[in-house]
């Protein structure tokens, strides 16, 4: 464990709205400095974690605390974080360098200086020259930009960044991603990313932490938790996993206890391949084809029933090939080490 | 071989049609309220301008069909002066009252009133429209009369001799509040409140709650964050209002014939110059003096931003 000082640290936090738990009993520690992605579907309490750190609402109980110091009843303009939201919240009715001079003219930073900062800030976001325009006149892209640089520019010691990525097209969003990433490691902010898009957690994230009903199910870097997912949810919403439990479990590893593979770690074999020692096989029929271009996805009928979906890439396949391979009967193979037992909650 | 299809009912071959023809849907649909728009109400507007660019020719009576800017002379000699400008501090006295008075229940309604109680709100706020405005008024009469339930009331709590102060400011003051400019304030402020009030709330409305929430995050404190974020925001409700309350105070006659004394208004005056003397053009005169005031208002409040966030 870490001797500094955590930048976040939850103690048991619950967030009741009625009978409904947001957040249930979470406790999580953010390290100073890191890229921390709170990642799961919607309405999972993510979100609410993260206006629980910015100060728009309040926990139920628990306690939290920014560097050390308790915050639980403290309003936002009392707290060193500040948030890139979700819709920009861009003022409409002022210029990308008035918005992005807001927090700095409410800190009574004087007029010069102010300038200068605004001007670094928008060259960092790559919109520099753009400060005289309104809100309405840019882009989603830039307006995501001058969100963030409205944020930065206060020099946080936490920035908070709920989805802010969700209203851009793919490409615009994974140039962003990268970005993003890069200016974290430039200024050294702690950096905590709510998405519901695990391709984007595993991507930025130094660590991250998977909510499922309220409740932080891992806390763990990008590829322990892809690798070593503790539980089925976890297993299912990071990455596609097959889930095998019960008689077809027993049939293949001997043992009914769940556990799961993913889909890239499976070979598809000709029936009646010989299977050595370590490896675990299944014997079935190719159900479904589906073609992806750099990959295709394999639904295969067990014999033992059930069904497991395996991805193989395309190295030497063509369109076609991977077509008729539907309906035939084949051996499926991987090392019984990729196999991760996996908790089940009911 | 394929038989022909039945021929499509009328009503469907008309919608067909006009579907393909999005400017001739559009045409037929605006034709009606446009040339209402254009001839009855521009019409009679314009046809009001022209009438106060004739005279009255005193001799006869009759009106004098001759461009002349005499009327206009007229309309600047002292008394008349003295009239618009009762009227406009009037109107603007009003105008300020209703809008501190809305802007508290307008910001309720539009952030912190459940749906419920904000159909309630609406209802408490339009069902006086409902009933007659001659009667609100009439009542209004009797509340401020000097035997009235509010002079009661403030006898009971011994303030009667602020009541009295106040009544006794030259210009404002009279004999009691029903009979006196400040309670036709009171009564303006009371019937022109709704105008206020529902554009305001509009306006709340559209500010997304991130917005609000970003400036506290950014460090602004509620009062900062109301100052620069939200009033600014709301501004374009606000002027929407005052438009409503400015111009119904500079056109209104039966608040100042009700609860007035001998100093006219400018509705007064039209009545008078139109209906008893029979002097039209200075009566279209003075209603072009509250159009030109508005204008001016609106442009000096496009100038002072009021429209950016629109």
């Amino acid at each position: 464990m870490t001797v500094s000082i955590p930048a976040v640290h939850f103690s048991r936090v619950s967030r009741s709205f009625g009978d409904v738990r947001a957040v249930d009993d979470v406790s999580l520690d953010i390290l100073d400095g890191e890229f921390f992605t709170l990642l799961g579907p919607s309405g999972s309490g993510k979100t609410t974690c993260l206006r629980l750190i910015a100060g728009f609402d309040h926990p139920t109980s628990g306690r939290i605390e920014l560097h050390g110091v308790e915050v639980s009843g403290l309003p936002p303009y009392e707290r060193d974080v500040n948030t890139v939201f979700q819709d920009y919240a861009l003022f409409p009715h002022m210029s990308v360098a008035q918005n992005v001079a807001y927090g700095l003219m409410i800190k009574r930073v004087p007029p010069h200086e102010r300038a200068a900062r605004v001007a670094e800030m928008l060259s960092l976001v790559q919109l520099p020259g753009l400060g005289d325009r309104r809100p309405a006149q840019l882009s989603g892209g830039q307006r995501q930009r001058v969100a963030l640089a409205r944020a930065l520019v206060n020099h946080p010691r936490v920035l908070l960044l709920d989805e802010p990525l969700g209203a851009l097209d793919l490409k615009l969003r994974q140039q962003m991603q990268l970005e993003l990433k890069a200016i974290q490691q430039q200024v050294g902010i702690t950096f905590v990313y709510v998405t519901h898009d695990q391709e984007e957690a595993l991507t930025m994230s130094d660590r991250l932490g998977v909510f499922n009903a309220g409740r932080l199910e891992q806390v763990g870097a990008p590829a322990a938790v892809y690798e070593h997912p503790a539980t089925d949810f976890v297993a299912g919403f990071v990455g596609v996993s097959n889930l095998v439990s019960g008689a077809t479990a027993a049939a293949i590893t001997g043992s009914p206890e769940t556990f799961t593979i993913r889909p890239e770690k499976i070979l598809i074999g000709d029936a009646g391949t010989t299977v050595y020692d370590g490896m675990c096989a299944a014997d079935g029929r190719i159900q479904d084809v589906v073609y992806l271009g750099a990959h295709t996805r394999y639904r295969v009928a067990l014999a033992q029933g059930g069904e497991l979906t395996v991805t193989q890439q395309n190295v030497e396949a063509t369109s076609l090939d991977v077509q008729a391979a539907r309906d035939r009967p084949v051996r499926l193979l991987w090392q019984r080490a990729h196999n991760r037992p996996v908790t089940t909650r009911p | 071989m394929i038989s022909a299809a039945p021929a499509p009912p009328v009503t469907r071959r008309i919608s067909t049609y006009l579907y393909r023809r999005p400017a001739l849907a559009l045409a037929l649909l605006l034709a009606p309220p446009l040339i209402w728009l254009g001839v009855v109400y521009l019409g009679s507007l314009f046809s009001l301008l022209v009438q106060s660019f004739f005279s009255l020719d005193g001799f006869t009576g009759q009106v004098v069909r001759r461009f002349t800017l005499s009327t206009y002379r007229d309309l600047f000699t002292p008394a008349n002066v003295d009239i618009i400008l009762r009227t406009s501090g009037m109107a603007a006295a009003v105008t300020v009252a209703a809008a501190g008075a809305a802007f508290p229940i307008a910001y309720y309604m539009a952030r912190y009133a459940s749906p419920r109680k904000k159909a309630l709100l609406y209802l408490a706020v339009l069902l006086p429209l409902w009933s007659s405005y001659l009667v609100r008024v009439y009542s209004w009469k009797l509340i401020l009369a000097k035997e009235g339930i509010l002079n009661w009331f403030v006898t009971h709590l011994r303030l009667d001799s602020a009541v009295q102060w106040a009544l006794a400011i030259p210009g404002i003051g009279g004999p009691s509040l029903s009979v006196s400019l400040l309670g036709m304030f009171i009564v303006f402020v009371y019937v022109w409140l709704p105008y206020m009030i529902l554009p305001i709330e509009a306006a709340l409305e559209r500010v997304p709650e991130s917005l609000i929430e970003a400036s506290g995050d950014l460090g602004a404190r509620p009062v900062e964050t109301f100052r620069r974020v939200v009033l600014p925001l709301a501004l374009p409700g606000v002027v929407a209002g005052s438009i409503f309350t400015f111009s119904l105070t500079l056109g209104d006659f039966i608040v100042p014939y009700v609860l007035g004394n001998s100093a006219l208004f400018i509705g007064q005056a039209v009545l008078a110059h139109q209906g008893t003397a029979g002097n039209i053009p200075l009566a279209a005169a003075f209603t072009v003096v509250p159009m030109v005031i508005m204008g001016g208002y609106l442009l000096a409040a496009k100038r002072a931003g009021a429209f950016d966030a629109l």
